[in-house]
């Protein structure tokens, strides 16, 4: 049960934004700024970043949530799992990959990121600002993770329900209402 | 030395915020409404969650940051910061904000480590839920801010009275001022 009161049929972060809409605004801000706003990564590789790093936590609406909106961006579902299980493997491309490594860095400790872990993403021709980006995703998702789980909020096991919520914020952004989905019949 | 050309001198943070307002904007205004917004918990306490959780991270900027903040808004109990970066169970603060402070280490850790006991602990003492919701949602925005700041080897600097002058200004003014004076520097 989430440690908080949150409304009735609002999943993960759904529910504590809810409750507290004045942080919910900055927050909501900044994942639109860096997953939908204008950039030279794909906003599917970018979402691929949010859900590796999640899913590198654990956190399982928040890796599924943005599994289900890289898919729509992608137009391909199985990219995402090949991502979770092995990005070297994963048909993506080799800037894609060191920019992954680094966002497995963050995700461990900022500090681990090393001068060879730039030079080899610089070397693939990632720029500074998709270093920067990348560094901040993996960054803001090492909180989202740990505020939707912190919280112990609401993960549905049905996939429909990711993939709704995923195409609207793949289509919509991160700044229109949060719906109420149905909770799980018990 | 940095890992991008920020093309400012800025330390940690602030450099990043300088080099890219879009994301600057929205991560000081979330400092600010977690920070300095009205709340039960004092700015001086919140502070202190922020320092704490930047010690346990090991990110320099940040707590040495964050910990001149607390101690300024503290005032005659400043100390009361060394000590909890010291040791907090020895710490003389209250049973509330020890508890407060257990939940933020652990959401430090890993947020699926926050138990019940944990929550139920923290409600004893009388903490709310918007308490414990603001607690960990500080430490989960710190645990994104040091890995910002250090995953991109931002600038920290050695002397502690560069900090002492960043606590001052961070308690004097708050963020979302601090904000408009970096991006139009």
């Amino acid at each position: 049960m989430t440690h908080i009161p949150v409304p009735e049929g609002m999943p993960g972060i759904r529910g504590p934004m809810m409750f507290r809409p004045e942080t919910a605004l900055p927050l909501n801000m900044l994942a639109e700024v860096l997953l939908q706003g204008p950039s030279t990564l794909s906003k599917g590789e970018r979402e691929l970043i949010g859900t590796y790093v999640s899913n590198l936590n654990q956190c399982k609406y928040c890796a599924t949530m943005h599994g289900a909106v890289a898919s729509h961006h992608l137009g391909n579902a199985g990219v995402v799992k090949q991502v979770w299980g092995d990005p070297e493997a994963a048909p993506i491309s080799a800037k894609l990959k060191t920019l992954l490594r680094i966002a497995g860095k963050v995700q461990e400790g900022g500090r681990r990121v090393t001068d060879e872990d730039v030079a080899a993403a610089k070397a693939e021709g990632a720029t500074d600002i998709e270093i920067h980006d990348t560094v901040l995703i993996a960054a803001a998702f090492c909180m989202f993770n740990r505020y939707v789980d912190g919280l112990a909020t609401w993960a549905p096991d049905d996939q429909s329900i990711y993939d709704q919520i995923g195409a609207q914020r793949a289509e919509q952004g991160y700044l229109t209402p949060m719906t109420p989905v149905s909770p799980p019949l018990s | 030395m940095p890992h991008i050309e920020l093309s400012n001198d800025l330390p940690g943070i602030r450099g990043l915020a300088a080099y890219r307002p879009e994301t600057g904007r929205s991560l000081y205004e979330l400092a600010e409404a977690l920070l300095c917004s009205e709340s039960t918990l004092s700015r001086a306490e919140r502070e202190l969650i922020g320092a704490y959780v930047s010690s346990r991270n090991e990110c320099a900027f940040c707590t040495g940051s964050h910990a001149a903040a607390s101690r300024q808004l503290f005032g005659d109990d400043a100390s009361v910061v060394d000590s909890v970066l010291r040791d907090v169970t020895e710490a003389p603060i209250s049973a509330k904000l020890k508890a407060l402070l257990v939940i933020a280490g652990k959401v430090q850790r890993d947020g699926k480590s926050v138990l019940e006991a944990d929550v139920a602990e923290a409600r004893r003492f009388g903490a709310t839920d918007r308490e414990i919701h603001d607690t960990v949602l500080i430490a989960a925005a710190f645990s994104m801010f040091n890995r910002y700041v250090d995953g991109l080897a931002t600038r920290a600097p050695a002397d502690p009275e560069a900090y002492r002058e960043m606590g001052q200004m961070m308690a004097e003014r708050g963020y979302a001022r601090r904000l408009s004076q970096i991006i139009n520097a």
